[in-house]
């Protein structure tokens, strides 16, 4: 009886001991919690083009997160990238012309949507869209206009 | 040989592949609530789980370091130090977590599940149960495949931990990276339910199949000191490769 009671504590001890480590992992090592979850409303934007975005990517309001990219799908008929995000409801209060940005974090970093609120006293809903929006800038694009502009400054200079 | 005994020959290892899987069934076949097989399970997991643990700490601790170490090699050459706790988290949670715990498992708790089985199979004690109307199976195997399901999970996870604490060790304490860079770069980098459930799903598996494996081949060893012998390293070799294979199987699945 005496071993069984010390193995049974051990025991108890070791799962113990394993459920806490994975509790501990969960929080302190992964995003757990910060993503978001069921608490949101869901808005759309349509681009142009949209470079690297993915799935899960963040959306910024002044550079803080307020939300994720759901899905980035093509629109068959007029061609253009239509972007669903999910939007925590602690942040109902975002007027509804606001504007919509692709942009890079840092120099080579991935894509994100970032949201210039406008002026309007009306506020985003579930199912709203964004209508001023603006694509992402492609680095090739960009050379090949400086390229472009380059040569022809020169030309009209001979 | 006769083409047919080719034939036999080539789908034994499919006949092998039914017997464990009938196995399987038999010992959830037999699973009952009972108080009985609870504490017999409990029992088992100090006896797999517990006392693997040892080596799973140390284990887990040296692989952190070592992928810290590498990594900080590979990434100093783009400036990318910084990204090393991403590197190892991600990398850790999704692949070297699990598979070592497992392989470790397999060879420390599968062998001495197997060759008390096996024994227990050559001193005639489980045909002795038999005659006095016990299931062998749900008396003796199954606790066991219970214990190795339930403890692989934890096991893993206790891997990971100390394999992040060894990181943080050398990055921080030994090479002096920034602390406070290296934790919001984890815990922005690294998703729960893809990097990290995915892991715990995997070890879950994993643990049922090394258990599968060494219960059977200790229930089924042949009667000798040599079948015993043979059942350990069976265990080992069977589970090392069905682990490696479903891991294959599970990440296409979730990437």
């Amino acid at each position: 009886m005496r071993a069984n009671y010390k193995v049974e504590l051990a025991s108890g001890i070791f799962l113990l001991l394993g459920i806490l480590a994975m509790i501990w992992l969960a929080t302190r090592a992964t995003n757990y919690g910060q993503e978001i979850g069921k608490d949101s409303y869901e808005i759309s934007a349509r681009f142009g083009n949209v470079a690297e975005l993915k799935d899960r990517a963040p959306v910024k309001i002044g550079g803080v997160m307020v939300g994720m990219v759901e899905a980035v799908e093509l629109d068959p008929v007029t061609f253009e990238a239509v972007v669903t995000m999910r939007i925590d409801t602690r942040f109902d209060e975002i007027p509804n012309d606001t504007s919509a940005t692709i942009l890079t974090s840092g120099v080579l970093g991935d894509r994100y949507v970032g949201l210039e609120p406008g002026g309007s006293f009306e506020v985003l809903e579930d199912g709203d869209e964004l209508f001023i929006t603006q694509s992402a800038v492609v680095l090739e694009q960009l050379i090949s206009k400086y390229l472009f502009n380059t040569q022809a400054k020169e030309e009209a200079e001979e | 040989m006769t083409d047919s005994a080719k034939i036999a020959a080539a789908l034994r290892p499919l006949g092998d592949t039914g017997r464990i899987g009938l196995f399987l069934l038999r010992m959830l076949g037999s699973l009952r609530p009972t108080r009985s097989t609870l504490v017999n399970t409990l029992q088992q997991t100090y006896l797999v789980g517990a006392r693997s643990l040892v080596i799973i700490m140390i284990c887990g601790f040296f692989v952190g370091m070592v992928l810290a170490l590498q990594a900080i090699n590979a990434l100093e050459q783009f400036g990318a130090s910084d990204q090393v706790s991403l590197l190892v988290g991600k990398s850790l949670f999704r692949e070297l977590g699990p598979v070592l715990t497992a392989l470790l498992f397999a060879g420390r708790a599968g062998t001495s599940v197997a060759a008390e089985i096996g024994l227990m199979k050559a001193t005639g004690q489980l045909d002795a149960m038999e005659l006095m109307a016990i299931d062998p199976v749900e008396r003796i195997a199954l606790p066991r495949f219970l214990a190795g399901l339930l403890s692989v999970p934890l096991l893993t996870a206790m891997f990971n931990a100390l394999a992040i604490l060894g990181a943080v060790v050398f990055s921080l304490g030994v090479m002096g990276l920034d602390s406070g860079i290296f934790w919001s770069k984890l815990q922005t980098g690294v998703y729960f339910d893809q990097d990290f459930m995915g892991g715990i799903w995997k070890s879950l598996v994993f643990g049922g199949l090394i258990s599968l494996v060494a219960v059977y081949f200790g229930y089924h060893a042949r009667p000798t000191g040599a079948g015993v012998g043979s059942a350990t390293t069976n265990t080992v070799v069977l589970s090392s490769v069905l682990v490696l294979i479903f891991d294959f199987i599970m990440t296409s699945f979730f990437t």
